[in-house]
């Protein structure tokens, strides 16, 4: 955390300068990671009324006839910047907001969208991890991000959901959305754009930010090597650097996974209780990640009462 | 039997009253009103209890990771020379919206057994373990958890996908320690629907539906018997200790609110031992 404070202060006071200079909304900083892709790479840590929730990486896609929007970040604030980035770039409408999985970092800045006209996408299950958890969510998160930010967030259902796969026609480009089985969240959709083979891959790819395990653990293993089939040539990852290419970007995350699912099947085969065995599963492969003491234990308690009914 | 069965069911329930009343009212304004004193007259008739950490081992995480599945372990046992028995250990979550978590009850030799567990924890909260002796004396330790949400957090499976596994048992005969000689874990599939989580679907709340008693046997001793309420977590287990006694097998009997029973016998030995 210390590691990024200085950047976070910097990231402040760059936006207080920028509010009292002009009273308009100041433009989320994106990157053009291949030609009409855009992506703004959120803070790696947790989500604070400081970072606005600023903590998730999001972006958007130009098309000849408009723009789909990937993600919103975890606060109406971001997703009113991530708006202004877009009309800087662009007066196209915005067709689609996509939304990658459920959660608060990517998805509650959706509002700042609403009334644009554009269609809200999603995973099949999404409408319901939504109406499960999103209440849940507004109540937790007011206490992490403080009244002012939650107060005008709203949670937006999807208007158009992705049974397996579907295709946007943004004219002159389309992109590929998939769904897919439970594994970071039982809602994980990617977005594929061909003409760029850029992948948005959301958080089913971590890069540095300890990859957080809300759906499957099992699932996320078993899709691991359809996903790396996904024919990228760069990928932005849910959390982490721009544009790294792909499918090496998986690479740490996969060997985390896998070493974390081999030491929790070793403790439930030895007898050793949940407890132990989130204090110890996964400390091997700690210093590879940042935010590792805030998700591993959680991460080793969910996968032990995954994999404790296996035969 | 059954009377006791509907008695004890309103004990858990006149908690949920209790809570839902004036006495956690003033705690939720942040007045931090202490249940406590409320839990003590309701459940134990206010009998007196004395903090008796010699007696009562009791672990609980300090921050839990995952307020739906809250490891907790404790026993109770007289000191070197003390006559005297354990009958009793009642698991108590101040803060939750039913507090009374379960009730363990032990065989006549079984009064040592530890219990290791996992539950919801709603708020921040006491969380204590009461035990009571055959001379009626009642001993406590407590523990503060802070973790949020537990009774509220939306199952993370489907309703279609807990209700073609419910039931399901397993069981299984761990290696022995120099601390017990036996210890053995039954696990059960059970939503244990606490009645405050959100179906995702039709937007309305599940209805409660959870293990409310279960008893496990060490041939025909009794090792304990549970009775439970919605703190206890989705899935119950419970490991236990046990003194090998010769018996050839384990039998576990358990019910549900709905009336259905589920049961399960296991060799005493264990896998390949």
């Amino acid at each position: 955390m210390r590691y990024f404070s200085s950047t976070l202060v910097g990231l402040v006071l760059a936006l207080a300068a920028g509010s009292a200079q002009c009273g308009s909304v100041e433009p989320l900083p994106v990157r053009e990671v291949a030609p009409g892709v855009f992506a703004h790479a959120g803070a790696i840590a947790l989500m604070s009324e400081e970072n606005a929730g600023d903590i998730a990486n999001i972006g958007f896609v130009v098309g000849e006839n408009g723009v789909a929007v990937v993600d919103t970040g975890g606060s109406v604030e971001v997703g009113r910047r991530l708006l202004a980035a877009i009309r800087a770039r662009t007066a196209k409408p915005i067709l689609y907001v996509v939304n990658t999985h459920e959660h608060p970092d990517h998805v509650f800045g959706d509002a700042a969208f609403e009334g644009s006209g554009a269609a809200f996408v999603g995973h099949r299950n999404l409408p319901r991890a939504l109406a499960a958890r999103g209440p849940f969510y507004l109540k937790a998160f007011r206490k992490i991000i403080g009244d002012r930010l939650v107060d005008e967030v709203r949670i937006v259902p999807p208007t158009l959901t992705v049974e397996n796969r579907l295709t946007l026609d943004l004219g002159g480009r389309s992109l590929e959305l998939r769904a897919w089985p439970p594994a970071h969240t039982d809602c994980d959709l990617t977005v594929f754009d061909p003409a760029t083979r850029t992948l948005f891959a959301g958080d089913l790819a971590f890069v540095g930010h300890l990859p957080v395990v809300d759906g499957s653990l099992k699932g996320w293993l078993a899709n691991f090597d359809a996903l790396a089939a996904v024919p990228a040539e760069r990928v932005v990852p849910g959390h982490g650097p721009l544009a790294l290419p792909w499918p090496e970007a998986l690479q740490n995350e996969r060997a985390y996974l896998s070493g974390l699912a081999n030491d929790v099947k070793g403790f439930i085969a030895r007898g050793d209780p949940v407890d132990s065995a989130a204090k110890a599963a996964g400390q091997s492969l700690r210093d590879s990640w940042m935010l590792f003491d805030a998700y591993n234990a959680r991460n080793a308690t969910a996968a032990y009462a995954e994999y404790e009914w296996d035969p | 039997m059954v009377r006791s069965i509907t008695r004890r069911r309103a004990v858990f329930a006149l908690a949920l009253a209790a809570a839902a009343g004036g006495g956690r009212a003033g705690a939720r304004a942040g007045q931090d009103a202490d249940p406590w004193p409320e839990l003590q007259r309701l459940f134990f008739g206010g009998r007196p209890i004395v903090e008796d950490p010699a007696m009562v081992r009791f672990e609980a995480p300090a921050r839990a990771e995952d307020a739906a599945l809250v490891p907790m372990s404790f026993s109770a046992k007289p000191p070197p020379g003390d006559p005297r028995r354990v009958i009793r250990l009642t698991l108590v979550i101040d803060e939750n919206p039913v507090p009374l978590a379960a009730v363990f009850t032990f065989g006549d030799k079984t009064g040592d057994t530890r219990i290791s567990t996992r539950v919801r924890v709603n708020s921040y909260t006491n969380v204590r373990v009461v035990a009571e002796l055959d001379d009626g004396s009642l001993h406590m330790a407590t523990r503060y958890v802070k973790a949020a949400g537990g009774c509220s957090a939306p199952m993370v499976k489907s309703m279609e996908e807990a209700l073609a596994t419910l039931g399901q048992m397993k069981f299984r005969i761990l290696p022995p320690t120099a601390e017990a000689p036996g210890e053995a874990l039954i696990m059960i599939r059970h939503p244990n629907n606490s009645g405050l989580q959100m179906d995702q679907m039709t937007r309305l709340y599940t209805p409660a539906r959870y293990i409310e008693k279960l008893a496990v046997h060490q041939g025909d001793e009794l090792v304990f018997a549970m009775e439970g309420g919605i703190s206890i977590a989705e899935d119950p287990n419970f490991r236990f200790t046990f003194k090998p006694n010769g018996a050839k097998e384990f039998r576990v009997e358990a019910q549900d609110t709905t009336g259905k029973t589920f049961s399960g016998a296991w060799p005493a030995a264990r896998d390949g031992a």
